[in-house]
């Protein structure tokens, strides 16, 4: 007698926590391997690229705040800088360092969610704890130089929105020098740990050749061994003069993805370090009237400042009619913005393009004959924020 | 070719008749193409030693409905190798089918399936073209212009039903379109200025 067997269908999430967010995964098993992945995303659509269409360029702002929702400052650079290669305008020394400083603080932020779930993922639960605490200060400094904590609408075109409040600069020295030891605590719990290199090592492996194939970026290609960051091979604002190393994995599997990520926050710490020794007074915005606001004081007593500040809040600043494709080096990727303007002051168009998006396509192709317990696993290291996955 | 002059002057030797236009704009080479000729195109780009644009970034559509073509579809490559940057680009009418880029491009997948959601266009020989962002049984395509802001119908959790129930739009109070911007041109220096700043782009 012959039996018939069937594969299993497994729905995974909407709501499941080691989804990361709202991802409904649809897996077909064999017993306990994967035969198939059909990642189900947009449930957490919200039509962002729809509504920057209809808001001036600066009501645009808030809305890259809440793509990855946990380094959200990275996100602010991409479209900050896109505005300014069309405007044609200089960023003033000091925004360059303050937007460096926060987006290496964002690319931190981000790095310790992600290595601590994805250790919680598989197993361990001490180093979020552990992380979350630093994560907490940073956040705190987010809060002090912006006035909230997670979405802080601070980067603008032509600079930052307000100059960092007093002592901010020594307490970020003070984290600089107290980081560190924390993360080798953090290593110290994982990365020689036999149940977490259990299992890390050797699951979801990525080639050279698929990665590029695949449009990763970010970490998912460096740990396949391509040394490519944006910061180094497209530099943008000042981190052509900041000295940093680009950590590069070997085999491409979650481990190595893990151990990129801890080397990046160390050089992240390197480069805020180097920021605070060379940042220096002056401007933090452009100081072109038609574009950033004036100074409070000055709308008292000059009218050409109050007609800029009524103008700039109220039909926001024109943009020439053109077309550009901007990238950062988000902490998750490439991130873009391919954004046309048409001589108004609202985009015409706004495409972002998340990492996050090209690497969850390819978890059928990470997933396929791997065991079950390996989906949290593989999903851990893709680093995935549903925010941008979904925008 | 590390040099963007000489790698546009490259691609247009190789391609020449299949190339409508080509500038060079923002340190990056925007390239004007036919319809037709995308996949041959993608390949010999992807392939050629002096090129080696080997990963797509990202695929979208620019909607101009008061154009005959109205879609206009944008390609965006990057070169490793030559750390180079390209956008490719073609016009296509509403009901054009366009040919599919996922044999040559695996990641090409999800970026087509999300065109066809959010513009509806349709991809020829792909191989799982399903909606991907919105709602399961979602009618429209949210990023034409001509869909509204509010879209067209909201759910909720019926008490009655009990179950989730979708139904029209009903706002307490219609969506507010502030328009700010000055009926007044300026004087006529500035408006010359603005006229040769849009005859220049």
């Amino acid at each position: 007698m012959t039996k018939k067997i069937k594969n299993l269908n497994l729905n995974f999430g909407p709501q499941h926590p080691a989804a990361h967010g709202v991802l409904r995964l649809i897996l077909e098993l064999d017993g306990e391997v994967v035969e198939k992945a059909d990642p189900h995303i947009g449930l957490l659509h919200r039509g962002t690229e729809k509504l920057i269409e209809n808001k001036t360029y600066m009501q645009a702002v808030p809305y890259f705040d809440r793509l990855d929702y946990v380094a959200p400052m990275n996100q602010e650079h991409a479209f900050a800088l896109a505005v300014e290669k069309i405007l044609k305008i200089d960023v003033p020394i000091r925004a360059q360092f303050i937007r460096v400083i926060f987006c290496e603080i964002g690319r931190i932020l981000s790095h310790i969610l992600n290595v601590t779930t994805q250790a919680m993922d598989v197993g361990a639960l001490t180093p979020t704890l552990w992380g979350f605490e630093e994560r907490e200060k940073l956040m705190g400094f987010y809060e002090r130089v912006s006035g909230s904590r997670l979405h802080a609408n601070y980067f603008r075109a032509g600079g930052v929105h307000q100059d960092l409040p007093q002592g901010l600069e020594e307490d970020i020295a003070n984290f600089c020098e107290s980081f560190p030891k924390i993360i080798n605590d953090l290593e110290s719990l994982l990365t020689d740990n036999r149940i977490f290199k259990q299992r890390n090592v050797d699951i979801g492996v990525v080639t050279k050749q698929d990665a590029l194939d695949y449009s990763f970026s970010g970490v998912m290609i460096r740990g396949s061994g391509v040394p490519w960051d944006l910061r180094k091979s497209q530099p943008y604002d000042c981190y052509e003069n900041l000295d940093f190393k680009i950590p590069v994995g070997k085999n491409g599997d979650c481990y190595d993805r893990y151990l990129c990520r801890i080397e990046e926050m160390k050089e992240s710490v390197f480069i805020i370090k180097q920021c605070l020794s060379k940042i220096e007074k002056g401007p933090i915005k452009s100081l072109d009237g038609k574009i950033s606001p004036p100074p409070k004081k000055e709308i008292k007593q000059s009218m050409e400042a109050l007609i800029h500040h009524f103008k700039l809040f109220t039909e926001g600043y024109r943009v020439p009619k053109d077309e550009i494709y901007t990238a950062v080096e988000a902490p998750k990727g490439e991130f873009g913005v391919y954004l046309i303007s048409d001589g108004s002051s609202k985009p015409y168009k706004c495409k972002i393009r998340a990492p996050g998006f090209s690497h969850l396509q390819s978890m059928d192709y990470l997933i396929k004959g791997h065991m079950l317990a390996d989906v949290p696993a593989v999903l851990g290291s893709l680093d995935i924020v549903f925010g941008e996955v979904d925008r | 070719m590390k040099n963007l002059e000489d790698l546009e002057k490259k691609i247009n030797s190789e391609l020449t008749t299949k190339i409508n236009k080509s500038e060079i704009k923002h340190n990056q080479i925007y390239l004007e193409i036919d319809k037709d000729d995308l996949v041959n195109i993608c390949l010999f780009l992807k392939t050629n030693n002096d090129t080696k644009f080997k990963q797509l970034i990202d695929i979208t559509v620019v909607d101009y409905p008061e154009r005959n073509q109205r879609f206009e579809v944008v390609y965006l490559f990057l070169s490793h190798e030559f750390n180079q940057r390209l956008v490719l680009k073609y016009t296509i009418s509403e009901h054009e089918v366009i040919p599919s880029l996922t044999s040559v491009f695996p990641s090409s997948n999800w970026m087509e399936r999300e065109v066809f959601d959010m513009y509806g266009v349709s991809f020829k020989d792909h191989p799982d073209l399903r909606r991907i962002l919105t709602d399961y049984g979602f009618e429209g395509h949210p990023l034409r212009k001509d869909f509204p802001l509010t879209g067209h119908s909201e759910v909720r959790y019926s008490e009655d039903k009990k179950k989730v129930i979708s139904e029209p739009v009903k706002l307490e109070q219609n969506f507010r379109n502030f328009d700010y911007e000055s009926p007044w041109e300026g004087t006529k220096y500035i408006k010359d200025e603005i006229d040769n700043n849009d005859k220049k782009n």
